[in-house]
């Protein structure tokens, strides 16, 4: 199978799961349960080719292996359907020149617009107009400040990032038998609501065993930082016995300050999702076990759904008639036994 | 030979005589203007071959509102470098603008305080910066290096690094609206514009400017005020930042303390490009708004085709070297 589209399937199912918006019973025909008949079904066969949708894209400046690869999907996803016709325009970090660039898509007559803003605030107003003219947006992750703004949302889960890494470590020190774990964070920047979230995630799971967390510093989200940080936290925690990083872009930097001190008596987990820490997690020779996705795939299926959006389909196996106005991807926990199944979505950093 | 030696007479023309004498470069003062709106037209023309959307009504005023507050932290650019300084901190007073005229205690007075507050924002640091450059003698460069780290400190402190969203809508409602079917950003471009240019061309204060930039010493012998002036100067720039904050917040509908990033080195571009000397003591307004019209253009045609952005900065980079030398060979050569 193609991979994008195995990996269109697999996200689409893993976000409608984790929506907690809509209460789907089950629609599936194998399923019998409770429903003797199928309601209705969205959809009918997405794959089908429909009329031609021209998509508008607009993301900030590819600084980093994450924003980079929310382009990459969303140009390879638009790349694999023959009847969309995708519209990007270069990454900036100037709103400014932001709002310029989706008021020329817009200029353009694209039928949809998927935006991740460089500040979902200050995109809000410029979103809304384009919805006033009837041409649906989708909001790529940063959120807009009114959801009136846009058609779907869909995004990540920065609390169950934080949630599902703390229960992994839990998990892993009880089977371990550390009764007294000392727990450090590489957190990315505080100020930020996203690290805030997930921050309190981690802390919530791990306070459910009873452990708390120890060492902590907080990163920039960038390799130098991330090294700086981390020595720093090294230098100061002799003995440790996991250690969560929020972020495998500044994690390049994270592993490099931890094999520069030469430590392995303690088991990392990762966050994101990049190639490259699957890669460590698949081989089993480095500190890093395991990472909580936060994965650029969502670009991928923000393209998927702005099509369906496009040519008026629902979304194939759920009843709804209407995409839904927003999907919440899941944070799977990715390790060396499952590792396989999300090489896929793994991204370069 | 006679190169040289014409050059240096021209330099150590007397400096109260001031606005460039009409008979020695009046003529190649036309002689820039018509090469940059070559220039211009040329890339409009290449803008609509790609793209005949280019010139529509649309198009143009996406353009020219992208091109508002750079425009107008332009104008305050041109006179500080034609008074020989240079202001480095520019982005950051927008910033800092936007930040404290967003702030909620702000809001609470409605919009018309939140205007007055960027203003004065915006004044107050430009007159700091005047100060330190004018009565404390540092360097212009060093001073606003300062009030470029500084300005943004502050605005990160006050916003908490949050963006601050506008919720005043009598705000939003006019500063994003039209006003006889022209948007009201455009209208502030034009406005600022005009009064800059009948400031610098038609009054004493931009005499006393040119002045300034030609031969300071030269200029206080004449009996004016070179400090107050400088401080002046840079007071100008830091108000016009204010101004354009508001035309930021206008289009963002917020403040943040990540605005206005690069300003300063997109405003020096713009004002070289257009013919103004980096040594002070020469410059047009009408220059500075092409060189401001010609970036536009070119991130338009970016944006419309597509172009990857490290290109587009590499254009840019051309664009720079390409007027100005273009300039100073064309210029030598109408001597000759």
């Amino acid at each position: 199978m193609d991979p994008s589209l195995a990996r269109r399937r697999f996200l689409l199912g893993a976000g409608a799961l984790g929506a907690s918006a809509f209460a789907v019973a089950c629609t599936s025909n194998e399923s019998g349960g409770d429903t003797p008949q199928q309601v209705a079904q969205g959809g009918e066969d997405n794959a089908q080719p429909g009329k031609q949708v021209t998509i508008g894209f607009s993301a900030p400046a590819g600084d980093h292996g994450w924003i980079a690869a929310i382009t990459k999907n969303a140009k390879a996803q638009a790349d694999a359907f023959k009847d969309v016709t995708f519209k990007p325009t270069e990454g900036t970090n100037d709103v400014n020149q932001q709002i310029s660039q989706v008021e020329s898509l817009v200029n353009e007559n694209v039928d949809v617009l998927v935006i991740l803003p460089f500040d979902g605030k200050a995109l809000t107003a410029t979103a809304q107009e384009v919805m006033d003219k009837d041409i649906p947006v989708i909001n790529l992750d940063r959120i807009f400040d009114t959801p009136t703004a846009y058609r779907t949302w869909i995004g990540g889960d920065n609390y169950r990032m934080g949630y599902n890494a703390g229960l992994y470590i839990a998990e892993q020190m009880k089977a371990k038998s550390v009764s007294n774990p000392i727990i450090g964070e590489v957190a990315g920047i505080d100020s930020l609501p996203l690290t805030q979230e997930r921050s309190k995630g981690f802390k919530d799971a791990l306070a459910k065993s009873g452990f708390s967390v120890g060492p902590r510093v907080a990163a920039e989200f960038t390799v130098e930082t991330g090294e700086k940080q981390t020595a720093n936290l090294l230098q100061g925690a002799s003995k440790l016995d996991a250690l969560w990083n929020h972020d495998d872009d500044q994690g390049v930097g994270v592993m490099a300050a931890i094999d520069a001190a030469g430590r392995s008596e303690f088991l990392m987990v990762g966050g994101a999702g990049s190639r490259n820490m699957m890669d460590y997690i698949k081989a089993d020779n480095k500190v890093i076990k395991a990472t909580v996705l936060y994965s650029p795939s969502m670009a991928s299926s923000a393209i998927s759904l702005a099509r369906l959006l496009g040519q008026s389909k629902g979304v194939a196996d759920l009843a709804e008639h209407e995409i839904p106005a927003s999907i919440t991807t899941y944070s799977a926990v990715v390790t060396k036994e499952n590792v396989d199944q999300y090489m896929d979505i793994g991204f370069e950093s | 030979m006679s190169d040289v030696t014409e050059k240096s007479t021209l330099d150590e023309r007397p400096a109260v005589q001031t606005a460039p004498a009409k008979s020695t470069s009046g003529l190649r003062m036309d002689i820039r203007l018509t090469i940059l709106i070559g220039v211009l037209v040329a890339l409009c023309v290449v803008g609509y071959a790609l793209n005949p959307a280019f010139l529509g009504e649309t198009n143009i005023s996406i353009m020219l509102r992208l091109a508002a507050a750079i425009g107008v932290v332009s104008v305050g650019m041109t006179f500080v470098i034609i008074s020989g300084g240079i202001d480095l901190s520019v982005g950051s007073m927008v910033a800092l603008s936007s930040v404290w005229m967003t702030t909620l205690a702000t809001q609470e007075y409605g919009p018309w305080v939140m205007v007055l507050c960027a203003l004065l924002v915006g004044l107050g640091a430009g007159l700091i910066n005047g100060v330190l450059i004018a009565y404390g003698k540092v360097v212009p460069f060093i001073a606003t290096l300062a009030m470029y780290a500084s300005a943004r400190g502050l605005a990160e402190r006050l916003s908490e690094r949050q963006t601050q969203v506008v919720r005043e809508q009598g705000f939003s409602d006019f500063f994003r609206g039209d006003l006889i079917g022209i948007p009201v950003l455009i209208w502030m471009l034009a406005v600022v514009f005009a009064v800059g240019w009948v400031l610098l061309n038609r009054t004493t204060f931009g005499r006393r400017t040119f002045a300034i930039g030609g031969n300071a010493e030269a200029a206080r012998l004449a009996g004016i005020n070179v400090k107050l002036h400088t401080a002046m100067v840079y007071g100008l720039a830091g108000l016009l930042c204010g101004v354009a904050a508001i035309m930021v917040v206008a289009r963002t509908t917020s403040g943040a303390s990540t605005n206005g990033m690069f300003y300063e080195l997109d405003a020096i571009a713009a004002v070289v490009i257009g013919g103004t000397l980096l040594s002070g003591g020469r410059g047009t307004l009408i220059g500075t708004l092409i060189g401001v019209l010609i970036f536009t253009v070119v991130n338009s045609i970016f944006t419309q085709n597509n172009l990857e952005t490290d290109i587009q900065n590499i254009a840019k980079g051309v664009i720079i070297v390409g007027a100005v030398l273009l300039q100073t060979l064309t210029s030598r050569r109408a001597k000759t």
